[in-house]
């Protein structure tokens, strides 16, 4: 009697277990999906910025310091987003938004470059691409949230434990500065 | 957004069996008229009907509906690059699963709707006149709110009870008509003259007349609760309350009757094509009044959340809720600050641009000139007593309405 009752408990044990580990790899992976829409708009936002660049070029012949800055700003994000690390990648994107706000409060100086097409569309673009990573930046950290609130809680964070399922880390891009470009009030 | 969707769910469910229920009572009315014994067949018959509109306006989907509206759509991201943007950046911060297809009207008058049965089979689309009129932030206001109701299922529930609604006015009418047209030969038949009968045929025919009015109310009363959630959805998605209010503004300045609108594809509408900015929203009304709804989006402070709508429509409606317990579902994002100003008109062919010129002298706007060379061009819209030129941020007083010219010309 006393033998089934522990094999009862085993089973029940062991079933526990499957079941809280299969919710966690469900959760890590929904982090994963979430994590892959913000990758590729960051992939897209540093491809766009050569062409910017070059587009650019020809309008504003004394503005180097400018152009250098978002160059160096793009290759410092492009090597934190090979990292995989979300902090790093998040403080790199911060500076790169920087620069493109000083580009931006520079550009309103030339008239003839904000009527070039191409730089409409270049700008149509980024901006897109900006608001695409800030839309899904809420679903990564909903995600995040759920899935750390998980490997903290009782029984699930045993579980976590044992697995090695560590915590995800939150996407919070620094935005103190405030948009340089003038704006109508209301 | 799931209790959203449930329920809406459970109150679509109820109104279309209402609106079904009348549909199978004014088959029964006809069915009675040919002949008492008929009124059976009269109620199966209309069903029939019914079922038969709906499988065809399922399976048409919104293929059909937009042809129907003289809509055709973009497949090339070149023809509208900012449109197909917002749609996708809608999408993303929506949830949807995959973006819904782009279509396009050809019409001056600024207008936008959203069709389709589930979220794989949905399209929003928008008039030409529009993209030339509204600006990037007030853009994705529109289309937020469209994606909104693709994402609430209101498109589906849209569809059904439209087309239950059409079946009745379709009955409804062809009884009436037939009725006028086999009145004499009424006359000449003797055996239904007793009273009894003709108490019932009374009936019948009341029935029949006031039956497309009743279901123009069921259907529009529900409508209206589902622009208010759908604004709301739009401030959430956005974070920019700002972009779906002036919008609106500009979308209810602008519109004419336009006899080319059913009454079926009203409710579909941003804005009613058929009401205009001032009316109050009446009982006979598909859409909250426009008033009403920029002035709810215009008072929410700066949190851009469900809980932030729901206070500010109390604020206007004493207290009553209109969210209800869907603000669970809610996330609390600051507002963010507006586009940057270069990207304010869309990327117009030369021929558009004049047009909008003539546009705005014929809307009155005043002028000011900057000192830093810049015109500003003051929409008719504007309300504010002061504007700051968007290029050397100098502020400029703007006189009064009457005064169309600034006094920084003769300055």
């Amino acid at each position: 009697m006393t033998g089934l009752v522990i094999l009862g408990v085993a089973v029940a044990l062991i079933l526990m277990f499957v079941g809280l580990y299969n919710g966690l790899v469900r959760l890590r992976n929904e982090v994963k999906n979430a994590w892959a829409q913000i990758d590729v708009q960051l992939k897209r936002r540093h491809d766009l910025i050569p062409n910017l660049v070059e587009t650019v070029k020809g309008y504003m012949t004394h503005e180097r310091e400018t152009f250098e800055a978002i160059t160096r700003a793009r290759s410092g994000a492009m090597s934190a987003q090979a990292t995989g690390n979300v902090g790093q990648i998040a403080q790199a994107e911060g500076v790169l938004t920087g620069a493109l706000r000083g580009f931006y409060a520079v550009a309103e100086n030339y008239p003839q470059l904000k009527a070039d097409a191409n730089f409409r569309q270049l700008q149509e673009e980024l901006t897109s691409t900006e608001n695409k990573v800030s839309f899904a930046r809420q679903f990564y950290n909903d995600a995040v949230l759920k899935y750390n609130t998980a490997c903290e809680t009782i029984p699930s964070n045993i579980v976590a434990g044992i697995g090695g399922f560590k915590k995800a880390e939150f996407f919070e891009i620094k935005d103190e500065a405030e948009r340089a470009v003038p704006q109508v009030k209301f | 957004m799931f209790s959203i969707i449930r329920s809406n769910q459970r109150k679509s469910a109820f109104l279309i069996a209402a609106l079904g229920l009348l549909l199978g009572l004014v088959g029964y009315a006809i069915g009675f008229y040919i002949a008492p014994s008929a009124g059976i067949f009269g109620l199966a018959a209309a069903l029939i009907v019914w079922l038969l509109l709906l499988l065809t306006s399922l399976a048409g989907g919104e293929a059909m509906l937009m042809a129907q509206a003289g809509a055709r759509e973009i497949t090339d991201k070149r023809d509208a690059p900012q449109l197909v943007n917002i749609v996708e950046e809608m999408q993303i911060a929506s949830g949807l699963s995959q973006p819904p297809k782009i279509y396009i009207v050809d019409s001056t008058i600024p207008n936008a709707f959203a069709v389709g049965r589930n979220e794989k089979r949905a399209a929003v689309a928008v008039t030409t006149g529009l993209l030339a009129r509204l600006n990037r932030d007030e853009l994705q206001g529109v289309i937020a709110h469209e994606i909104a109701h693709i994402r609430h299922r209101d498109t589906l529930f849209m569809t059904i009870a439209g087309t239950t609604f059409g079946a009745i006015v379709l009955l409804a009418d062809f009884f009436v008509r037939g009725l006028r047209f086999s009145a004499a030969g009424q006359r000449r038949s003797s055996n239904r003259n007793n009273n009894g009968g003709a108490i019932l045929l009374i009936l019948a025919l009341l029935l029949s007349i006031l039956a497309p009015l009743l279901a123009q109310l069921l259907y529009f009363a529900c409508s209206r609760r589902r622009e208010y959630l759908a604004d709301a959805s739009a401030v959430q998605f956005t974070r920019y309350p700002e972009g779906l209010a002036s919008a609106l503004e500009k979308i209810a300045g602008a519109q004419k009757p336009d006899a080319a609108t059913s009454r079926v594809l009203a409710p579909m509408y941003i804005i009613n094509p058929q009401a205009a900015m001032g009316r109050d929203s009446t009982w006979l009304s598909t859409h909250p009044s426009t008033k009403d709804r920029i002035r709810i989006l215009r008072s929410i402070g700066s949190t851009a959340s469900l809980q932030a709508y729901e206070t500010a429509y109390q604020n206007f409606h004493g207290g009553k809720h209109v969210l209800g317990d869907l603000t669970a579902t809610d996330t609390a994002e600051p507002v963010r600050p507006p586009a940057p100003i270069a990207l304010a008109a869309v990327a117009l062919p030369p021929a558009w641009r004049t047009a909008r010129g003539v546009l705005h002298e014929v809307d009155d706007a005043r002028i000011v000139d900057c000192s830093c060379g810049l015109r500003i061009r003051i929409p008719p819209a504007w309300r504010g007593s002061e504007i700051t030129c968007p290029r050397c941020g100098s502020i400029h007083k703007i006189e009064s309405a009457s005064e169309p010219t600034s006094s920084q010309r003769d300055a």
